[in-house]
């Protein structure tokens, strides 16, 4: 840790101070935007890079450290992209601007809590902020799709205030 | 306080021993809390049995079991009757009012064939010492469960007023995941006491939302098969199902009008913001009910058919709010607390069963439409889905229990809850079917 970048020691207290245990194992948002958010800045990984993957380069402020940031996390009950996840969203949006070739898809979710078919519209919404943001960026609408899961795919599993910031979240899922 | 009533403990002994042996099914453990009001001590005395080799079904251990899960009977257990009699004749009411049993069932199980039964039953009141009930039931073997399912319900019916529903069934979702991940979801149909599981659908991706057709023949369902939400329509007998909305965006929600012919459902055609919608289902043809900035889903159609109750944000929070079937100016209904969703109406439409936020837990609460009256029936943190029996009698609902989704039953009154234990993952949705019609 002393060997690192003094943004992210300060990043990684900041998740180890607020989310209280297992944070080690995920990988942690890009440096590249404003503050980490508290609970619900532990950026979980989408299966397709490794845990941990973002430390190598997130310094290096740009479409390709934050590009590897997949998962915006949103409040409960809310579907405003925070600010400290612009940035990704934005570099996101510019990368497909750049390359029209490129396809996302916007995978909205919702914590477990309320009813299911309610958490299905809260995914959507927020899908649809994400989708809104990308297109601001110049990507083509033509470029995204998205689909709310609601609560039946969460990313981690427990009923606590932890796993519930991490589940309430979309997903950028590249088309291979 | 709690207690349990003495058939629940021996099912609570039985179940440590089966657990091991048959980890697939599940049992019903018999809970009354709140101290419910005295069941009635009955005795259901054992079957006489005429016929070839050993008793094909307890069928007086199902009767019994199926009225204890009420809370409404108390059965005598079979070695505390002084007297096992057969037939009406042979019935000493003294005995059994010295024992303090109200009501009496005496019978037996007759082989006629090969594989083919009779069921002959009789039910008397004790007190007035009057033959109330008898029936003769053939049954071939393979029904015979369904069979005393239906023998208790013409008991209960009898004794109460109300007709019984143990013939009805379930229908649920499970997931199983493994590592964390998600792994098999299924929609599951079983007997209104978890026996007879039956898989009609299993899928890698998310399954949701399932609901009864009127005439109990058919459900709809959400299936992510295809990677997005899309609504189908599934013939349980046959197995045979038909897409019947996959629009672009969130197609969710099904449920079912009381004539068979509609459902309503909730759409976002691309436009990522949900609203009510019914579907036609001969024609195809779809009519929008609500056209607003907000979520508007879960729609239920009132018995009548007169209304549809849904879930709307449009205030801020979820609520509830009634709509006409051709659309225009919605009502709210709900204004106890700030979160009430997913509505489902009682079988006599005047109740609404809706997942309530009770001091930050989800809780299953019923409205009373006509007096705005709200009242909490669980005391879980995460309770979810409520669906009436068709006698509205009960409800059947998910919740959690040491961290897994199962699901549980508490009466309409609040007082008599029971859980089911799932065998394995996470269950959910349960959904109650109508009366059996055949």
């Amino acid at each position: 840790m002393i060997a690192k970048k003094i943004a992210l020691v300060v990043a990684v207290l900041m998740v180890a101070a607020c989310a209280g245990k297992g944070t080690q194992d995920e990988g942690l948002s890009s440096g590249a935007g404003a503050a980490q958010p508290s609970t619900s800045s532990g950026g979980v990984s989408d299966g397709s890079m490794g845990a941990g993957g973002a430390f190598d380069d997130s310094a290096a402020a740009g479409p390709r450290a934050s590009m590897k940031n997949r998962t915006v996390y949103f409040d409960f009950d809310r579907d405003e992209v925070k600010e400290e996840f612009r940035q990704i969203v934005s570099d996101h949006g510019k990368y497909l601007a750049a390359n029209p070739g490129a396809k996302v898809r916007l995978e909205g979710h919702a914590d477990e809590r309320g009813s299911r078919e309610y958490n299905i519209g809260l995914g959507e919404r927020r899908a649809q902020a994400v989708r809104q943001a990308l297109l601001l960026q110049g990507a083509g609408a033509s470029q995204l799709a998205t689909v709310s899961y609601g609560e039946e795919r969460p990313s981690v599993t427990g009923s606590d205030e932890e796993s519930w910031a991490l589940n309430r979240r979309v997903e950028i899922v590249y088309a291979p | 306080m709690r207690r349990l009533v003495p058939i629940a403990l021996a099912l609570v002994l039985g179940l440590a021993g089966l657990v091991a042996a048959t980890p697939a099914r599940a049992e019903l453990v018999i809970e009354i809390s709140r101290g419910a009001e005295r069941p009635m001590p009955v005795a259901i005395v054992p079957l006489g049995w005429q016929g070839t080799g050993a008793v094909p079904m307890d069928v007086s251990a199902i009767v019994s079991r199926d009225l204890a899960s009420t809370g409404r009977f108390d059965p005598l257990a079979p070695n505390e009757m002084v007297q096992k009699p057969t037939a009406g004749a042979d019935v000493d009411f003294q005995d059994w009012r010295t024992m303090g049993v109200e009501a009496v069932v005496v019978g037996k199980l007759r082989q006629t064939g090969a594989g083919e039964y009779l069921v002959e039953f009789e039910l008397f009141d004790v007190l007035r010492g009057e033959r109330l009930l008898g029936y003769r039931l053939p049954s071939a073997g393979a029904a015979l469960r369904l069979t005393s399912h239906r023998m208790a319900d013409m008991i209960y019916e009898k004794l109460t007023g109300v007709p019984g529903i143990f013939t009805t069934r379930i229908a649920y979702v499970t997931a199983t995941s493994r590592g964390g991940r998600p792994q098999s979801y299924r929609l599951v149909v079983a007997d209104a006491d978890g026996a007879n599981e039956q898989v009609m659908v299993e899928s890698r991706e998310p399954i949701m939302s399932p609901s009864w057709s009127p005439d109990g023949r058919k459900l709809a369902y959400v299936s992510f098969e295809n990677k997005q939400a899309e609504v189908y329509v599934q013939t349980l007998r046959s197995g045979t199902r038909e897409k019947v909305s996959s629009r672009a965006g969130v197609n969710g929600a099904p449920s079912w009008s009381p004539d068979g012919r509609k459902l309503v459902l909730t759409l976002s055609r691309g436009e990522g913001n949900l609203d009510l919608f019914t579907l036609d289902l001969a024609g195809q043809m779809l009519t929008r009910l609500t056209d607003e900035r907000s979520i508007e889903t879960e729609g239920a159609w009132s018995p009548d058919g007169q209304s549809i109750y849904f879930t709307s944000d449009r205030a801020g929070g979820p609520q509830v709010y009634r709509v006409a079937p051709i659309g225009g100016a919605a009502k709210r209904v709900t204004f106890e607390g700030g979160y009430n969703a997913r509505p489902r109406v009682s079988p006599d439409g005047k109740r609404l069963a809706v997942v309530t936020n009770d001091r930050g837990n989800y809780r299953i609460a019923l409205v009373d439409l006509e007096r705005g009256f709200t009242q909490v029936l669980t005391d879980g943190r995460q309770d979810e889905s409520p669906s009436f029996a068709p006698n509205g009698e009960t409800l059947i609902y998910a919740t959690r229990e040491g961290g897994r989704g199962v699901l549980a039953t508490v009466s309409a009154d609040g007082r008599v809850r029971q859980r089911i234990p799932a065998a394995e993952g996470e269950v959910r949705e349960p959904a109650w079917s109508p009366f059996r019609t055949n």
